[in-house]
């Protein structure tokens, strides 16, 4: 392969599909869909969507949860790190909430449910000796109208991801020596990190919280499970409508689809604007030169409301744990009656297969885009090329536009070329989604490198390619594997691009818990997230383990 | 040029008509159906319904040769909106699906758009069990006639199931569930519509609310749908306040329903089989003093249906599959409680005694009602009240929050 078209390539691999399934989607919303005789274009599903009563409750919905969910996972972030960086207490906070990452976001939901409905674990280890509730009260705890309990669901899954981020930023803000001098200035350790390390770190984080912002105004799963649903955010809604067997409807979703990428477009331009005031604001606050702000009091609010969102994560967990053993289990018992391996025994046998195809596509998904990757990075230092600012904002467009709006009119493009149904289309589409991450967490580690090396083995007479498979690549292996561990957990994790584009022929054990999860079956619903979890956490874990035992006799190759 | 064109479509169209099969010579089928995978496309929520499409796969495969894989869908449009896009990309053969598990008003779109291979059901050699005029639900789907182009498998009757521990003397019609929702409020709920079962109640409780039902036979833009319809709204708006969080929330399909009460969150729920609440006892999903009921005046009943996309690719495969389905051997598993506690479409008296035992053989779980108790079933008002209902539904209460 020719390295110098390896950033052409992956380009075209990775927004061909994008583009392509926008324009699938667009045709429709005006009225151009052949198959169901819509040959002109005309504005009728504009029309319908603005009829449709909800519209103005679910278009607020989307914005409000999604603006509120990453604010709040920001600030949260941003108090956490900046309080706790570099303390016992802030690596067990890493370590607790780093596994989280892996886990999927409907399984988390689910656990989150069960955890605070007024049936839940919660409720029912107070009652009755506490509360005095021998039945569930009647509150609308879960699925409220304002969308506080799909909010915080979201939070507790885009923080570990921001702070992950922020972690991965850090080093080069080299906050250690700016932060010395802040204190020796005589600042707070909190206000000082937030004035003079900050502004450095979100000049870095700016597209993933893009991504945050983007994904949790569009999430469907989430949203089905936690969310309002009379009427519901406006993405739930497009899905509703795709699923009409009243099959007009389907110029209404793509209108609904196109208004949801305005809405995400839109929604970035206001966070954009909001960065301004926000800056023009902290410019002033830094200038005023106050040296602590009650700091105590928000670093205990940091950990405490850190360690909240990965106790709730872990304990909803454990619930849906508990119930895929559970016999039977009623309200107020804060346990269940008897424990079975029914559940295990009657369907561990189905999930061999389904967890087979899921480590296949992961796996080859995750191969494609780390050669892809490592071949641009190659590229870019063998011939100079310059990745500006754009290249970025490219590698993040498929993250910025929702699944919803372009992955119909892919499956449709995936059909007419002919690439369909079979695992291999799976993974190219899997691809589009894996290979930002997978960029995203190689990209800084791979450029630091000590290029001094290379000059050294030059020198030695190493022509490039042996630099590069005999100095580089084994110095970079933690690195190289820890993006492969991203990049297999966001392939697992995909359930759209698995069901539209494999024809649900290529049945992963994310498509399996999504289909038994509209049973609402508990115990279904715990094992099938226990072996999806388990899945991702065994590939973080080979990533740890394997750069260890590879390397063991050269302590400075393990990695952090 | 153009001669070349016409034969060359003449030459595709032969050999588009040689690749479907007939059933009518149904050992070419087998012949044809032997080595075939079926991908059958069936709602995939529920745990009993997954392990019987496993048995009915594991038996064509070791009778017939044809490997049958289960898609398992959140959501039945979802194989219909599939069937959309293979036509949208001109892909007329060889399409993803060779089964769907259908009915109502998805049977109705996909016949309206010229999505379904066919006739074909009525020409399968265990047709000849179906109670054809014991069952009208069989050839004439929400009141669209079937034309051969799906097969029936099972029949469903709207019940309603409760805990005896927590109601012991359940309302028994619409008044009396709504005078006792007053009483209780927060204790019942329905699957939010577009969930068919949500629908399904609305067209219950209008059933008791029609002067002349046969109204309901008719397109409802054929009839006052506003005049109807209006004592349907009248008696939402009185019942929905009282509903679990007070109307505000509701689960999204059927099953979860079993959950809620299985949490005490809720005391009365409706299915729309008549066995669910045996199968659920039976997987520790729901106490033992749960039992089934229906409303004086009778149920809705309808039946459950499997069609072929035009555009299938084993078409032999499926119809093998489909025949299956119809088999008094089949049909005695899935009315099984312990199995699925599905009604059987064949006349019982068509079959041999041996066939007949296997039904006679069946235990009814403890939360099933017999056939008599179960009672007649009312025919489903045309695919055009559903629609109709659940958009005003959603307009009204949907989005009102």
């Amino acid at each position: 392969m020719r390295l110098r078209y390896a950033p052409a390539l992956t380009l075209a691999l990775m927004l061909g599909p994008v583009l392509a399934g926008l324009a699938g989607t667009l045709l429709p919303a005006i009225g151009i869909f052949p198959a169901l005789g819509g040959w002109a274009p005309s504005l009728a599903a504009f029309k319908a969507l603005l009829d449709w009563p909800g519209l103005e409750r679910s278009v607020s919905l989307s914005l409000t949860t999604g603006l509120a969910a990453t604010a709040l996972s920001l600030v949260l972030t941003a108090l956490i790190v900046g309080s706790w960086h570099g303390t016992r207490a802030f690596r067990w906070l890493e370590t607790a909430l780093s596994p989280l990452l892996s886990v999927p976001h409907a399984a988390a939901a689910f656990g989150i449910a069960f955890l605070i409905a007024p049936s839940g674990w919660i409720s029912r280890a107070l009652s009755p000796w506490a509360t005095g509730w021998t039945r569930p009260p009647d509150l609308l705890i879960v699925q409220d109208p304002w969308g506080l309990a799909m909010t915080l669901g979201l939070v507790t899954k885009e923080l570990p991801f921001l702070l992950l981020m922020t972690l991965a930023a850090l080093p080069q803000a080299q906050p250690r020596r700016s932060l010395t001098v802040a204190q020796a200035l005589g600042y707070g350790r909190l206000t000082g990190w937030l004035k003079v390390v900050l502004p450095r770190i979100y000049a870095q984080i700016r597209l993933p919280v893009y991504a945050v912002l983007a994904y949790s105004m569009s999430v469907v799963d989430v949203a089905l499970i936690l969310g309002p649903n009379t009427p519901p955010p406006l993405a739930v809604q497009v899905v509703r409508w795709m699923s009409d067997p009243d099959l007009a409807q389907r110029f209404t979703a793509a209108a609904g689809a196109t208004l949801q990428l305005a809405l995400v477009v839109g929604a970035l331009g206001l966070w954009l604007a909001g960065e301004t005031v926000a800056a023009g604001l902290g410019r002033r606050w830094i200038a005023r030169g106050r040296r602590a702000h009650a700091e105590a009091l928000a670093r205990g609010i940091a950990l405490v409301l850190g360690a909240l969102s990965a106790g709730a994560v872990l304990a909803g967990l454990a619930g849906l744990a508990l119930w895929s053993v559970a016999g039977f289990w009623s309200f107020p018992d804060a346990l269940p009656d008897t424990l079975t391996l029914r559940p295990w025994m009657r369907h561990g046998p189905e999930l061999l297969e389904p967890a087979l195809d899921t480590l296949l596509i992961a796996g080859a998904a995750t191969a494609l885009a780390l050669a892809l990757t490592l071949a641009c990075l190659q590229a870019e230092q063998r011939f100079g090329l310059t990745p500006g600012a754009r290249s970025l904002w490219l590698l993040y467009l498929p993250l910025l536009i929702p699944q919803i709006a372009f992955l119909p009119g892919l499956q449709t493009l995936a059909l007419m070329a002919g690439a369909d149904m079979g695992r291999g289309a799976v993974i190219l589409g899997h691809l589009v989604f894996v290979l930002p991450y997978v960029f995203l967490s190689l990209g800084d580690p791979f450029r630091s490198w000590d290029r001094r090396h290379a000059t050294i083995a030059a020198a030695l007479g190493a022509g490039p390619a042996r630099i590069f498979w005999t100095l580089r690549l084994p110095m970079l292996l933690a690195p190289v594997l820890t993006a492969a561990a991203v990049g297999f957990a966001v392939s697992v994790g995909q359930y759209l691009p698995t069901l539209l584009i494999g024809a649900g022929r290529v049945q992963t054990l994310t498509t399996e818990a999504v289909a038994l999860a509209s049973g609402g079956d508990r115990r279904l619903i715990g094992l099938y997230a226990i072996a999806q979890t388990a899945v991702v956490v065994l590939g973080f874990a080979l990533a740890i383990a394997a750069p260890r035992l590879v390397w063991a006799n050269r302590r400075g190759m393990r990695g952090a | 040029m153009l001669k070349r064109l016409i034969v060359g479509l003449g030459l595709t169209l032969a050999s588009a008509a040689g690749a479907a099969p007939d059933p009518k010579n149904w050992d070419a089928v087998l012949e044809e159906a032997s080595g075939q995978t079926v991908y059958w496309n069936a709602w995939g929520g529920s745990t009993a319904t997954n392990d019987f499409i496993r048995w009915a796969g594991d038996q064509v495969q070791a009778r017939y040769g044809v490997t049958v894989e289960h898609v398992k869908l959140s959501d039945t449009a979802d194989a219909v909106a599939r069937v959309l896009a293979e036509k949208t990309a001109g892909k007329d053969e060889g399409g993803a699906i060779d089964l769907i598990w259908i009915n109502g008003a998805n049977f109705a779109a996909m016949k309206e758009n010229g999505l379904l291979f066919g006739p074909w059901a009525e020409d399968l050699p265990n047709w000849r069990y179906v109670d054809v005029a014991g069952k009208p639900a069989v050839t004439s789907d929400f009141t669209v006639p079937t034309d051969g182009l799906e097969s029936p498998w099972a029949m469903a009757q709207v019940v309603f199931y409760y805990d005896t521990a927590r109601l012991p003397e359940p309302p028994k019609s619409m008044p009396a569930l709504l005078g006792w929702a007053r009483a209780n409020p927060g204790r019942f709920t329905f699957p939010q519509p577009p969930d068919f079962l949500g629908t399904t109640f609305m067209k219950q409780a209008l059933y008791g609310m029609v002067e002349d039902p046969a109204l309901l036979q008719q397109p409802a833009e054929d009839v006052d749908y506003d005049a109807v319809t209006a004592p349907l709204w009248a008696f939402l708006e009185e019942l929905t306040p009282n509903l679990w969080r007070q109307g505000r929330a509701y689960p999204q399909t059927g099953p979860r329903q079993i959950q809620l009460m299985a949490d005490g969150e809720i005391d009365l729920a409706i299915s729309f089989s008549p066995g669910e609440a045996s199968t659920a006892i039976a997987n520790d999903q729901l106490p033992d003093t749960v039992r089934t009921f229906v409303l004086d005046g009778g149920t809705i009943g309808n039946a459950s249906f499997v069609a072929i996309p035009y555009n299938a690719n084993a078409k032999a495969g499926a119809m093998v599959l489909a025949d299956f389905l119809l088999s008094p051997e089949a049909q005695a598993r899935a009315q099984d409680p312990n199995v699925l506690g599905y009604g059987t479409v064949l006349d019982l008296a068509s079959l041999n005694a041996e066939d007949r035992a296997r039904f006679d053989a069946l235990e009814l779980g403890i939360a099933t009602l017999s056939p008599d108790e179960l009672g007649p079933a009312l025919p489903e008002p045309h695919p055009s009240w559903m629609t109709r209902i659940e958009a005003d539904w959603q307009a009204r209460f949907g989005t009102a929050q």
